[in-house]
């Protein structure tokens, strides 16, 4: 099976600069010593899906780069290190080198080697600084950066890049406002002074040493080189004997070219704008060929109008013009037709969009496991809403990564347990009762119950002596920090893929669960409303009103046999179809309003399935089949149970479209109607 | 610090309104006059047929398709249980947005009839008194006196968001 990946490189990387963009923004809003959780888990996030996605895509060298940024935000989100400006400082730059690889990468482009190996070593140094750090060595430290409060003399080692001068910034100004804190000597280093004839007088060739007495903080100096850490090299040190705490604010190497996104985001930097990134775009990508269809459609529209228009205007109608007429409203009609539907294309596309990045990943994950993993999928053509699917992408691929990693086991272990060597993941689509559904199934070891709960009590997030059902323990997988690999791997283990993937799932409407039995395997069940997807519906009438019925869930509709209908104890109906014994529902009864009439003579059975239960539905009249536009009936009003949404019908009026697990429900809580008053007329019928 | 406090409130105001106090588009029911801040209101349109929505309280007479949109439609007489009209030509649904915790929605409110847009500044309303159990004076935001009548100011935010008319709540639990 040979699939094109390029058309979603492109994909990634528009995702990554999103991620990167993310990540800049929150790093910037992180408040040094009072950092927030959230903000923390955020910037995680987005570097693991970035590390994810150039795993999968085999661009090894990012990946490898982002393991490094992402172990020091896992450290920073367990509290194990500590938020210093520091290591916010060496993020940004790694998210600056991050983007230009990937960017190097997108274009074609040869990376710049030495810029990421330094930028790494620098990772590296502060990682190995800090690992294993106790809280007891954070409070010294903290104590320590007490202590260089008290200093009153400093030495700034300033060094201006050759640009700065360009960007605007004046050494001059800065070392005055220097003077103004307290006693300096400044002493000027002429060392890279080129000589006159080879001097560019718009290039900076002069660097400070400034020893600074008086009553100064390091944030004070560290404010007044605010603008230019980026640009210089920077290194301030308390001239106090005993003190060895050193602050440097050194600026990895820029690369060679400066990318006009860098450049960008540098003078975002130093003019302070915290634009406020926002987590999820509110913007779809539509392919330039689909605009030009709606654009050319629309132009056929406008033509239509005009040629139509003409008849208002003519003096006299003869009856030549009726047959132009009726020609023009034809085409209108189908120009209509044709633009609803290239609209509803922009937005729905079906979900082999997703599943088609799976291969390369199951691939290539099976290789690094030395796992026998083999991939199939179902209901490819289930069509979804563009946007949902966009998000729902990413919690695919934790799912099916921890699917592989954690539910599959080794192919001898497989076989100790009587099961095939090459285990089986299974990625399944399809329409159920107003919603979506996927489902990630794998035939591996099932979730190890006792495991998770240990963590969970170890985490705090159960007490030791709670009763839990295994649902509920299943259930918490999708905590945060819970994560039972015994090792934390680059494909897995972090705890971080599973509470990920929930939260999406909530922000787009819907949920996900987990089934799993021990050494059977696991399904984890993802379920999605259709905010915008177009639905086959059977239009049906209730006395007045219509409804919609989803063609999928209905069975058959049939007229009314007296004599297979039963009763119950003289209450509850049942209709014998065939072999079958089918309850039926009398809408009227259900919705509280008044049928045209109450016996089921005059009427029709609609035979409808849900999760696996049939029952049938007593309406007064079958109308015609459509295609309708589903509309949430959430955004300006609430869930109304046995509704999944609402439509708006040819003539304008709104139709409620049936939920029909949702009617198996109310069903179950509404009872019966009472059939005595009803008795007569069936008698009569 | 209040006085800064009240500063910044009134040239919110300000610029919300671009005038100096805020305008009310007040309508009458059962012949009192409430108010509504007009900024919300987005439309005024005539009654027309609803599509019914089975199980909801009876003020929400139902549905209604405002060009594409699904907009629910509350009755006013009935929401305050008063005696119910048939409705007839003055009848009119006034649309509103209504905020509430992280979006807005648009409602619309049937009343028997619009009737006027006055100004009134905020501090020309005066606090509704408290008439324990009696009545229930949560959805009024306060009373104002407009050339010698009572207008009845409505918090349709807290009208529109009791937990029949939304799930949100259900939603953040």
């Amino acid at each position: 099976m040979t699939i094109d990946m390029t058309q979603f490189l492109q994909t990634f990387y528009e995702e990554s600069f999103e991620g990167l963009d993310i990540m800049e923004s929150e790093l910037l809003n992180l408040d040094v010593g009072a950092a927030d959780a959230e903000t923390i888990n955020t910037i995680f996030r987005a570097a693991h899906s970035i590390k994810g996605g150039s795993g999968t895509f085999g661009l090894s060298a990012v990946a490898e780069y982002t393991h490094v940024m992402e172990t020091l935000l896992d450290e920073m989100r367990d509290g194990r290190r500590q938020v210093t400006q520091e290591g916010v400082d060496v993020l940004l730059r790694s998210v600056d080198v991050l983007r230009s690889m990937l960017t190097a990468l997108r274009d074609g482009d040869e990376l710049d080697g030495q810029g990421i190996s330094d930028s790494q070593k620098e990772l590296d140094t502060l990682l190995a600084s800090g690992a294993g750090a106790t809280i007891q060595e954070t409070i010294s430290e903290t104590a320590n950066q007490s202590d260089n409060d008290s200093v009153t003399e400093w030495q700034i080692t300033f060094r201006p890049h050759k640009n700065m001068l360009k960007t605007g910034n004046d050494t001059v100004r800065m070392l005055r406002e220097l003077c103004s804190l307290g006693d300096a000597k400044i002493q000027a280093n002429l060392e890279s002074l080129p000589l006159l004839t080879e001097l560019d007088p718009e290039e900076s060739h002069l660097g400070w040493i400034i020893d600074l007495s008086g009553e100064v903080t390091e944030s004070q100096i560290k404010e007044i080189f605010e603008w230019v850490d980026d640009e210089c090299d920077l290194k301030i040190v308390p001239l106090k004997p005993d003190s060895v705490e050193e602050v440097s604010i050194q600026d990895a190497p820029q690369p060679e070219v400066i990318d006009s996104q860098d450049r960008r985001t540098a003078t975002d930097r130093r003019t302070g704008d915290r634009r406020k990134a926002t987590t999820e775009s509110a913007s779809i990508r539509v392919s330039i060929d689909k605009v030009d269809e709606l654009i050319n459609t629309v132009g056929e529209l406008v033509i239509t109008q005009s040629m139509l228009g003409q008849f208002g205007e003519a003096e006299d109608f003869t009856p030549e013009h009726i047959e132009k007429l009726r020609d023009g409203l034809g085409q209108l009609e189908r120009y209509t037709r044709e633009l609803q539907e290239s609209v509803m294309r922009i937005r729905m596309l079906p979900i082999s969009f997703v599943f088609q990045r799976f291969p390369r990943l199951v691939h290539d994950l099976s290789g690094k496991l030395e796992k026998k993993i083999e991939l199939r999928m179902s209901g490819e053509g289930t069509e979804l809403d563009k946007t949902v699917m966009e998000k729902i992408g990413d919690p695919l691929v934790h799912l099916v990564r921890n699917s592989i990693d954690h539910g599959i086991e080794m192919p001898a272990m497989r076989a100790a347990s009587g099961k095939s060597e090459t285990g089986v993941v299974h990625l399944n689509a399809y329409h159920q009762g107003g919603n979506i559904v996927i489902e990630i199934t794998d035939d591996g070891a099932g979730l190890n119950r006792e495991k998770i709960l240990n963590k969970a009590i170890k985490n705090g997030l159960v007490s030791a002596n709670e009763q839990l059902t295994n649902e509920q323990i299943d259930d918490l997988v999708f905590s945060p920090g819970l994560s039972t690999a015994d090792q934390v791997s680059d494909i897995s283990g972090r705890g971080v893929g599973m509470d990920v993937v929930r939260k999406n799932i909530r922000s787009l409407g819907g949920t996900v669960e987990v089934k799993s039995s021990p050494g059977k395997g696991s399904t984890f069940s993802i379920r999605l409303p259709l905010t915008l997807a177009i639905l086959d519906g059977q239009l049906v009438t209730v006395g007045k009103e219509t409804y919609i019925v989803p063609l999928v869930s209905i069975v058959e509709s049939i007229q009314v046999k007296q004599e297979n209908v039963n009763r119950i104890s003289g209450r509850g109906e049942v209709y014998k179809l065939r072999d079958d014994y089918i309850p039926i529902v009398r809408l009227y009864h259900l919705f509280g309003i008044k049928p045209r009439s109450e016996v089921l003579n005059n009427g029709l059975l609609v035979v409808v399935e849900a999760e696996g239960h049939k029952i049938a539905l007593y309406v007064d009249d079958l109308q015609g089949q459509q295609q309708v536009v589903i509309k949430s009936l959430e955004t300006n009003f609430k869930k109304v149970e046995g509704l999944s949404g609402a439509t708006i019908l040819g003539d304008g009026t709104v139709a409620l479209i049936l939920d029909i697990s949702g009617l198996v429900t109310l069903t179950k809580t509404a009872g019966v109607p009472d059939l005595t008053v009803i008795d007569g007329g069936i008698v009569a019928a | 610090m209040t006085d800064i406090a009240q500063t910044v409130g009134n040239t919110d105001i300000m610029t919300a309104g671009d005038v100096s106090q805020q305008q009310y588009l007040t309508f009458m029911l059962a012949g009192e006059e409430y108010g509504v801040d007009i900024l919300r209101v987005q439309e005024i349109k005539g009654w027309d047929t609803v599509t019914q929505i089975p199980n909801t309280p009876k003020y929400i007479r139902g549905v209604i398709n405002l060009r594409g949109t699904i907009v629910p439609i509350i009755d006013m007489r009935c929401r305050f249980n008063l005696e119910e009209l048939t409705y007839g030509p003055t009848t009119v649904v006034i649309v509103l947005k209504v905020n509430s915790k992280d979006k807005s929605r648009i409602m619309g409110i049937v009343v028997d009839g619009v009737s006027d847009v006055y100004n009134m500044p905020d501090e020309e309303i005066k606090p509704s008194p408290d008439f324990g159990s009696a009545v229930d004076t949560n959805f009024v935001k306060g009373l104002a006196t407009v050339h010698e009548k009572m207008v009845i100011v409505l918090d349709i935010d807290h009208m529109c968001n009791s937990d029949e008319l939304s799930d949100i709540e259900a939603a953040t639990n």
